[in-house]
């Protein structure tokens, strides 16, 4: 009987998946949003939302609970304390959003995005228009031939 | 060692394998550039999921 079972196992042993969501976790508090297969993601969110918990409690029971699960990466465990877990102060759970994107080519496996709600979004490029666009082009090609 | 007591004929096999057939995927319209796509997937042509950008495209 396969009964009271949820757990993935991604097809590794324990420590492998361990140290594998332990990973993904460090690279979703850094980058805020990572591209990833659905099953990973899923499993991924149970543990990158109980970390925000942790750092939201605080205390240093819960930071030392932090270390351990982010290996030790202590720019990691410091953004979470510092700069995540403030901003889900008013947030009862639900951190994190996961979207269904496309199957990947070469073993067709279903891939989402997985980020932090109200993530900081990079700022985007923005075209510029007309003579402002020549003159920054010109400007780049100058200090090119200044280089050389 | 068990074995077919019969020859199987190519009629029989042609028969079954007739039932052999590909379903369209059901496709939903995309709110925003309003393309066909998958359903509760990100829109692959403008990058929209519901009202939102999320990816470029
Ligand atoms: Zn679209």
């Amino acid at each position: 009987m396969r009964h009271r079972v949820a757990d993935k196992k991604l097809g590794r042993t324990y420590e492998h998946k361990k140290a594998l969501l332990s990973n993904m976790a460090i690279s979703l508090f850094r980058h805020e949003r990572i591209e990833t297969t659905l099953a990973k993601a899923k499993l991924l969110r149970v543990k990158a939302e109980r970390m925000i918990t942790w750092a939201k409690r605080g205390g240093l029971a819960n930071i030392r609970l932090l270390e351990g699960a982010l290996l030790h990466n202590k720019d990691t465990v410091g953004k979470l304390v510092k700069v995540i877990a403030p901003r889900y102060k008013d947030r009862q759970g639900g951190y994190t959003r996961i979207m269904k994107l496309r199957n990947r080519k070469g073993d067709n496996a279903l891939i989402a995005i997985i980020e932090l709600v109200d993530r900081v979004k990079k700022e985007k490029k923005v075209k510029k228009e007309g003579k402002e666009a020549v003159a920054e082009v010109k400007d780049a090609k100058k200090t090119e031939v200044t280089k050389k | 060692m068990a074995n077919p007591k019969r020859r199987f004929s190519a009629a029989r096999r042609d028969t079954r394998r007739s039932q052999w057939k590909l379903k369209a995927p059901g496709l939903s319209i995309c709110p925003q550039c309003k393309q066909h796509k998958l359903p509760h997937r990100v829109c692959e042509n403008c990058g929209y999921y519901g009202k939102k950008e999320v990816v470029e495209v």
